[in-house]
């Protein structure tokens, strides 16, 4: 199988479905004669034309409004958002608007859209430029939200969002951007939104994590395997619709869990995680749920200071040590 | 009310009588539909907010007699008359308003989010100005596919203010995206007056610095209304050139059913329902113009009389929406792992204390 990069995965499977679709379009800030800001979208304005790669002004209300409005005719607007920190100002139109309006008019209209945004932050890009707010749209009934860790899920699920009748948020990372993995040649091959991945197999705990989690998730799996511990790690890939039947089937076979996400750690992804598996896997447990998540500060600049603020390797490999220990003292908001 | 420039009244000799005759009964249609709604939502039959559109039954009309059938329609959440006059029965729309399966979102939207695929009617929007981008995106696919129609974004004076508005006539410009900012201006956004919440009270020339055409016309002139939407309609559609119409009127009653409406003179709200009220002054001019006599409104008035007594029993008698279709419709297409039709069971029972 060929070894493409996820910013490969992602630029291949936009060209493939604006090839095979004609209502498939493009829209964004500097996707076109810029190429993308990070390059996703190189070299489709050139192979499509600007009728279906479309530079929009710096208004995301407004542009994410027009591919609402343009869904609910027939077309098939692929949203970019440069960063999920710019999705803030057009949240109106997401929450209030594209999750509403097949339910909320009686399923007499379709609104079949993706928004395609990095989420999260590295490389000290400070307090606006590095949150991580897909547990905003994940809350919401009606959006489908999805984060795909390799870029073989990056394909398969960008293919299956793109041809979904419903709006999608679609969930990725500036630092997967050029992370290699395995992806076939097949052209049709699809990852079902709504379905979590168990990435390794493992006997002695359960990690849960999705998009860069996973791959640190998957680096200390490796790890601890060397010094004789059994991790499991399951990417749930799809944030709403939520696997729990696969989070659940997982701990109750490794009787622990730590759960791992880079957003903020109160009312964050792993709170939630963290109280499905208590409510029904209780009985399974032979220690509490740990969560591992960003620490409560608008993220510095400091180079030091902003690398220490979010989850990594070492806070993941802490909280397994205390769950295997079956211990509490690992949980990151002890107050 | 604010004054409109050229107020002239329209002539009518180039009418067609039989149209002059239904834009009258469809006002007159509108102006019982709300009045018997807010009997309705006094009698507790309708619930949540409820907006009327009493006073601006011309722009109403006007504005739906100069649409064609490919147009699409996007309204505010004051939109009862909007949907009537594109054609959908009133029993259906009182329906909804009694949030029944039978309405037109099959209660699942209410007063503020009317929908009719069918008829292009887009739905009410109930957060002010979330319609404007979606009516220009809906502009940008008929120009996109080649189609003809136009798109129409109704809005009130109130949303003039919003960001939305403005990134949106940005857009329309700038895409060529043939759609119509269609602006009822009756003064007021809910209880505060345009001169408090605009810097610039001429709605109309709120477009110009994104090169758009506005204008300002009587709203309580039914063919005054018409006509000018005929015009910009068709500079839209085949040059691709939005429009600002900046249509005055005056609202009856308070901003909602439950709106008391002190922040309004009541001399002077009665005083302009007297001077304005586009349902009567149309009977007027029609008898002026002896299009009709005296017994065929009253024999008007009964038939729409009998319609919305017909739609209120429709509504009466029509089923509740089902509790196990609570999720119904939450995704376009079957998605694994969301609740169904025994969730939704189970889960109502439990909060109806049926355990």
């Amino acid at each position: 199988m060929p070894i493409i990069t996820y910013r490969q995965a992602l630029n291949d499977t936009l060209g493939e479905e604006l090839a095979r679709d004609p209502n498939v379009l493009l829209m964004g800030e500097e996707i076109g004669v810029f190429q993308g800001s990070y390059r996703i979208t190189e070299g489709l304005l050139q192979e499509f034309g600007p009728k279906r790669v479309v530079d929009t002004p710096i208004a995301e209300e407004g542009f994410v409004g027009v591919a609402i409005g343009a869904a609910m005719l027939g077309l098939r607007p692929v949203v970019e958002i440069m960063t999920i920190n710019f999705i803030l100002v057009a949240i109106d139109q997401v929450v209030n608007h594209a999750s509403k309006i097949h339910y909320m008019f009686g399923g007499q209209v379709r609104v079949p859209l993706v928004i395609r945004t990095p989420s999260g932050g590295t490389g000290q890009l400070a307090a606006t430029h590095s949150q991580s707010f897909e547990n905003w749209f994940a809350y919401c009934p009606g959006l489908k939200v999805v984060a795909p860790a390799t870029p073989y899920d990056a394909r398969g699920l960008l293919r299956a969002a793109v041809r979904d009748d419903d709006p999608v948020i679609f969930i990725e990372s500036l630092a997967l951007y050029d992370t290699k993995g395995e992806v076939p040649d097949d052209n049709d091959y699809v990852v079902p939104i709504g379905i979590a991945d168990v990435k390794r197999r493992g006997e002695d705990v359960t990690v849960v994590a999705y998009s860069r989690m996973t791959a640190i998730a998957l680096q200390v799996a490796q790890r601890l395997e060397n010094e004789g511990i059994s991790v499991e790690v399951v990417d749930l890939r799809s944030l709403r619709p939520l696997d729990r039947p696969t989070i659940i089937e997982s701990v109750k076979k490794t009787g622990r869990a730590v759960v791992i996400a880079e957003d903020w750690y109160s009312y964050g992804v792993t709170a939630e995680i963290a109280a499905t598996i208590q409510e029904q896997a209780f009985d399974y447990l032979d220690a509490p749920v740990l969560r591992v998540a960003g620490l409560e500060a608008p993220l510095p600049y400091a180079k030091e200071l902003s690398a220490v603020s979010k989850p990594n390797a070492n806070s993941l490999i802490y909280a397994i040590h205390q769950v295997l220990a079956g211990t509490s003292r690992g949980a990151q908001w002890a107050k | 009310m604010v004054k409109v420039k050229e107020a002239a009244p329209s002539g009518l000799e180039h009418e067609n009588v039989e149209d002059l005759k239904h834009y009258y009964y469809q006002m007159l249609l509108i102006r019982r539909f709300e009045e018997r709604t807010s009997e309705m939502y006094v009698k507790a039959k309708i619930g949540g907010y409820c907006h009327l559109n009493l006073g601006e039954e011309a722009t109403i009309v006007g504005l739906m007699a100069a649409l064609k059938p490919e147009d699409y329609i996007y309204t505010n959440y004051r939109e009862h008359g909007y949907i009537i006059a594109r054609g959908v029965p009133p029993g259906p729309v009182m329906a909804e308003l009694f949030g029944k399966e039978t309405g037109v979102a099959r209660g699942r939207g209410g007063s503020m989010h009317l929908f009719s695929r069918e008829h292009n009617f887009m739905g009410g929007y109930a957060i002010v100005g979330g319609q404007v981008p979606l009516a220009v995106g809906a502009a940008y696919a008929l120009r996109y596919q080649g189609k003809p129609g136009v798109v129409v974004a109704q809005m009130g004076d109130g949303t003039t203010n919003i960001g939305a508005f403005y990134e949106s006539l940005n857009l329309a410009k700038l895409w060529r995206c043939p759609v119509l900012f269609f602006i009822v201006n009756n003064g007021y956004g809910m209880g505060t007056s345009i001169e408090m919440g605009s810097s610039e009270p001429d709605l109309w020339k709120k477009g110009a610095s994104f090169r758009i055409h506005g204008e300002r016309i009587d709203g309580t002139d039914v063919l005054a209304v018409r006509n000018a939407v005929r015009r910009l309609r068709e500079r839209a559609e085949s040059e691709g050139e939005p429009a600002i119409l900046d249509v005055v009127s005056f609202r009856f009653r308070g901003h909602s059913v439950i709106d008391a409406d002190r922040y309004r003179d009541p001399e002077k709200v009665r005083a302009a329902r007297e001077q304005h009220d586009p349902v009567r002054n149309f009977a007027t001019l029609l008898l002026d113009h002896e299009i009709v006599d005296g017994a065929w409104l009253n024999a008007t008035a009964e038939r729409v009389e009998r319609e919305v007594q017909e739609a209120i029993d429709f509504a009466n008698a029509s089923p509740d929406p089902r509790f196990e279709d609570l999720y119904e419709n939450m995704y376009a297409t079957p998605v694994p792992n969301t609740p169904g039709r025994e969730d939704a069971l189970r889960a109502v029972r439990i909060n109806r204390g049926e355990w």
